[in-house]
């Protein structure tokens, strides 16, 4: 069991993680000290991939073709474009949630802090270190005390329990509705509610990269307002990439876009310039909403 | 026959009728075993007499028999679901033993009981023991613990695995953590359910040699036993009107037992229940 941590806010101190190797220490931030950085600064970038194709179906379908693309630390990426471009997919090859489905391929490199995350590192210490949120909120029938817990007791967390607890749900920025009933199910909580508690669930591994795959599209507006909030406050702390369906959304919280299409990514760039001045002409009928 | 008029045979037929016939047969059985019941019919050893006969050893011998078919059954049964719905890839060997299991759970008991004479009492020489009577009775079982443990397994929501897994869970702590948890009401429910086809099997212990009528109390799992249904069938078969009215006493016995162990099937799922989403 790895050493006991203290609970205070140091999310790239990943109490299971190896040591990370000298080349990969220049990405690893001090949290609430980052200074707001340019996106063009030269930086290694915290998420990578190479070539990266996925087939389903024993390689009957393919879902991804070729997909090389950089996530840059300490800001939202967004990817978008028409249901089955791959998105999710794409998504999921980053924490290696691919692995739970049967008959499926992959070529290409996945890189999170300049490591191959396919090559040596093992599938659990990887989706300690890269959290998922999914689409549907899914607390565990527990208390949203116990939620919070269990991913962090499974990764060996030893340290104050109750400070863990309310760190985490501070982040997901719903301590302030649910402190006073941390012992009572989380199925009592509302719909925006159970997704920050998601949230605050994925949080307390403290992993340094984020996925949400479509975390909004379950929720009524004035929740969905909420967790985007939520995610922008986040994005201080946490590399995010989030999968979303709706453009305005993209635009409202990203700060890099990627638009794919039946598998291909077809434009990545600064969420400002891809949606005021598209480089290729499909990604400009998507955003106009020609198509999708 | 047309499919279009089987629903509307099944609507016509009265789910009461069924109930009427049922009760029928249960106050018959009630009235003629109702004098025989007493304390000393459950303290008794069974005897010629038929005053001074009782059901003891039938009684300790059939909560022996669950006992250990229950504790060979349920752990054998769970981790082989368990394996084969987590664990075991999808190929052909797993379709190759899904299929046997599912074939295996409409064999007739009585095959068990050969198939327990043969491997347990002869090959193993365990004897006309309880020890081989709750193997067999385990054998007899282990498709439906496995296939309703199965199927609780696979009613756990796809967002509970995915979600536990992507916290970095390894696949015994989502096992553990989350999945035997949450199937626990369904499989507590088929294992009860099972143990009670077993409490009320006669003829693999038939076959396998178990004593009819004992007059003594098995000590440990290599002592010969009766158990409640043999008794039950010994009583039957006697021309004299007494020992019918002793198995109609036997029977209430049995079924007592029975619903008792399926209140509790009941209980334990809804208690479980409580923490499961609504």
């Amino acid at each position: 069991m790895p050493p006991s941590v203290a609970a205070d806010d140091a999310p790239s101190e990943q109490q299971d993680a190896p040591p990370p190797p000298p080349a990969t220490e220049a990405t690893r931030r001090e949290p609430d000290t980052a200074p707001e950085q340019d996106r063009e600064r030269a930086q290694t970038p915290k998420v990578k991939t190479e070539n990266l194709s996925f087939w389903y179906d024993e390689g009957d379908t393919q879902a991804l073709d070729d997909i090389t693309m950089a996530i840059q630390p300490n800001e939202v990426t967004a990817f978008i474009g028409p249901s089955g471009c791959g998105k999710s997919t794409l998504l999921r090859c980053f924490n290696r949630m691919n692995d739970l489905v049967q008959g499926t391929q992959m070529e290409g490199r996945v890189l999170v802090d300049g490591e191959d995350i396919y090559q040596k590192a093992d599938p659990i210490m990887v989706r300690r270190r890269v959290g998922m949120v999914f689409q549907k909120p899914n607390p565990f029938p527990k208390s949203i005390r116990q939620n919070i817990l269990w991913g962090a007791r499974i990764n060996g967390f030893t340290g104050d329990e109750d400070a863990l607890v309310e760190r985490s749900l501070r982040q997901a920025a719903i301590w302030d509705e649910v402190n006073d009933r941390l012992d009572a199910s989380a199925y009592g909580l509302s719909g925006g509610q159970q997704q920050r508690l998601c949230i605050a669930r994925a949080l307390a591994v403290r992993p340094d990269v984020i996925l949400m795959d479509e975390p909004t599209s379950a929720l009524d507006p004035q929740a969905a307002a909420k967790v985007e909030e939520t995610i922008t406050e986040l994005k201080k702390r946490y590399t995010i990439v989030i999968v979303t369906h709706n453009m305005q959304q993209a635009s409202r919280i990203s700060d890099a876009t990627a638009f794919m299409y039946l598998g291909w990514l077809v434009e990545m760039s600064h969420t400002e310039k891809l949606f005021t001045r598209p480089e290729h002409q499909r990604t400009e009928d998507y955003i106009t909403g020609r198509f999708g | 026959m047309n499919p279009s008029e089987s629903p509307q045979t099944t609507q016509n037929f009265d789910p009461r009728l069924s109930l009427v016939v049922l009760l029928t047969l249960l106050v018959d059985m009630a009235v003629d075993g109702y004098d025989w019941v007493s304390g000393d019919f459950l303290a008794n050893y069974p005897s010629y007499q038929p005053e001074d006969s009782g059901i003891l050893s039938a009684m300790v011998g059939s909560l022996w028999l669950i006992g250990l078919t229950a504790a060979f059954s349920v752990p054998v049964g769970v981790a082989s679901a368990v394996y084969l719905e987590e664990y075991a890839s999808d190929g052909w060997f797993r379709r190759l033993i899904q299929i046997n299991i599912a074939n295996l759970a409409g064999v007739p008991s009585v095959v068990y009981g050969i198939l327990g004479l043969a491997l347990f009492v002869r090959f193993a020489a365990m004897g006309n023991s309880l020890l081989a009577g709750a193997l067999t009775m385990s054998l007899l079982i282990l498709p439906v613990v496995i296939i309703a443990t199965q199927e609780a397994l696979r009613a756990v929501p796809r967002g509970m695995r995915e979600n536990a897994y992507a916290l970095g869970a390894t696949r015994w702590q989502v096992i553990q953590g989350h999945l035997l948890p949450t199937a626990a009401p369904g499989i507590l429910t088929g294992v009860i359910l099972s143990l009670s086809r077993a409490i009320g099997e006669t003829a693999p212990l038939i076959v396998i040699g178990a004593l009819t009528s004992a007059r003594f109390l098995p000590r440990g799992v290599m002592d010969n036993f009766s158990a409640l249904p043999l008794q039950i069938f010994d009583w039957t078969s006697r021309p004299q009107s007494e020992f019918q009215g002793l198995a109609a006493a036997g029977i209430i016995v049995l079924m007592v037992a029975l619903l008792l162990m399926n209140l509790s099937a009941i209980l334990l799922r809804n208690y479980y229940e409580q923490y499961q989403p609504t």
